[in-house]
């Protein structure tokens, strides 16, 4: 057993935390990369264009160091637990640790505030904020979703009845018309099915940290479903409104059918650092 | 497709309220307005991708009225905007997210309205090969509204009520 009580672990903790941020909001993961490309090379005239400037801004954002998006997120954390390593609720002060030192170093813009009071931290943390999730894995790790709000406010939820399976596909792409050029499409969809009320909205955020390179059948039918609106690369018309779709399910009441869909822009930013005690 | 070299002026909410009451702090004849929020760390910026632009729906008649010919931001404006920009100004829509791209073809040039913070400022910058789409044009052409007329239709031939 790993001594959580020691502080150089705490002080790993915040470092993996903030490299994890430094990565993510500068480099792009290659399987988004890769799918805004093929995208751009499917496309032609204005949908062309805005795929190729957002391509460009890109390199220049890795090259430069700088990050992808002035919109820089607040700071979502998911924590994996391996065996050896207790569970502590020290832990959550050294993540909100590596977010405070992040925000200096990428530099993240400051956006989290109260949400009556509209006061700002300055540094990205406040009550529930990061907002950390903490599971069981097989490896110590911290991986990052910075999540713009651009994309983050057009996302839904809704209670189907178990009769109402075939309203899912009509759900999700009722989402992306509500939605229009609004989140900086082309999207990530990242959708929850199953669950409790609460719970859908985590798978569907989940979803968004699976790769997308590949989709099963029913992730290629409601993102061709979606691109079948012509919204395209921010909302100018073209064949890309969605990259992908990803869905993650999980056991429900034999009553209801949660569903969600997270909107995520096409700075779909992840990392994952391992903490290395 | 085009693209823009020049002086812009930034502004947001804020800066248009201000402006509002008290003027417009730069000669408006034949400007361009910026829908932006940039991050600025000295004389350089670091970030300055488009806000969008939809926020200024009802704050940008005034300055179209003082001469201003080009309104740049993201997502489009509303069908007010639509007929102030008609025989005298286009909306240009620079792509979302880009700030990176956009802070390597900007210079600072200035400032108004620093009391109103980073973001609300008004922000004098020069441009350099800017590249943007015409989403409205002077003949009430709006490109916003075609695509989103195009989705309405394809969602009812897919899913009917």
């Amino acid at each position: 057993m790993v001594n959580t009580a020691d502080t150089s672990l705490m002080q790993a903790v915040s470092r993996s935390t903030c490299r994890a941020f430094l990565e993510a909001e500068i480099r792009l993961p290659d399987d988004i990369r890769r799918a805004i490309s093929a995208a751009r090379d499917a496309e032609s005239g204005i949908a062309r264009g805005e795929l190729q400037n957002i391509l460009a801004n890109i390199d220049r954002a890795e090259s430069m160091k700088l990050p992808i998006c002035q919109d820089t997120g607040v700071p979502v954390v998911y924590l994996n637990l391996p065996p050896d390593i207790p569970f502590d609720p020290n832990l959550y002060e050294a993540v909100a640790e590596g977010v405070r030192q992040a925000t200096a170093s990428v530099p993240m813009r400051p956006n989290v505030v109260t949400p009556l009071g509209r006061k700002n931290s300055r540094d990205n943390t406040g009550d529930g904020m990061p907002a950390v999730h903490v599971r069981p894995g097989s490896r110590f790790t911290i991986t990052v979703l910075p999540k713009g709000a651009g994309a983050e406010n057009m996302s839904r939820t809704t209670m189907l009845l178990p009769s109402q399976k075939d309203r899912i596909a009509r759900f999700v792409v009722e989402t992306m018309l509500i939605a229009g050029g609004r989140p900086c499409p082309p999207v990530v969809l990242g959708v929850g099915i199953g669950s409790t009320f609460d719970g859908v909205a985590a798978l569907a955020k989940e979803a968004l940290l699976e790769p997308i390179d590949e989709m099963n059948k029913f992730e290629r039918e409601l993102c061709d479903a979606v691109n079948e609106l012509g919204i395209g690369p921010m909302g100018l018309g073209g064949k890309t409104t969605c990259l992908a779709v990803k869905i993650k399910t999980a056991g429900c009441h034999t009553a209801s059918l949660p569903v969600a869909v997270n909107v995520q822009c096409w700075a779909c930013r992840r990392a994952t650092v391992e903490v290395i005690p | 497709m085009v693209e823009l070299s020049g002086i812009v002026y930034t502004a947001r909410d804020e800066a248009h309220l201000r402006m509002m009451e008290e003027g417009i702090p730069f000669d408006p004849e034949g400007a361009v307005i910026f829908h932006c929020g940039p991050v600025v760390i000295g004389e350089r910026i670091i970030a300055a991708g488009p806000t969008t632009s939809a926020r200024m729906n009802d704050l940008s008649g005034f300055v179209l009225d003082a001469g201003v010919r080009a309104l740049v931001g993201k997502g489009g404006m509303g069908s007010r905007v639509v007929r102030q920009l008609k025989d005298r100004g286009v909306y240009l829509a620079l792509t979302g997210g880009c700030a990176a791209l956009a802070a390597s073809r900007m210079t600072l040039k200035g400032v108004y309205f620093e009391d109103l913070g980073m973001a609300e400022a008004i922000w004098m910058i020069e441009f350099e090969r800017v590249p943007l789409v015409v989403g409205i044009d002077s003949k009430g052409r709006d490109l916003y509204a075609e695509v989103d007329a195009y989705a309405k239709e394809q969602f009812m031939k897919r899913f009917t009520l």
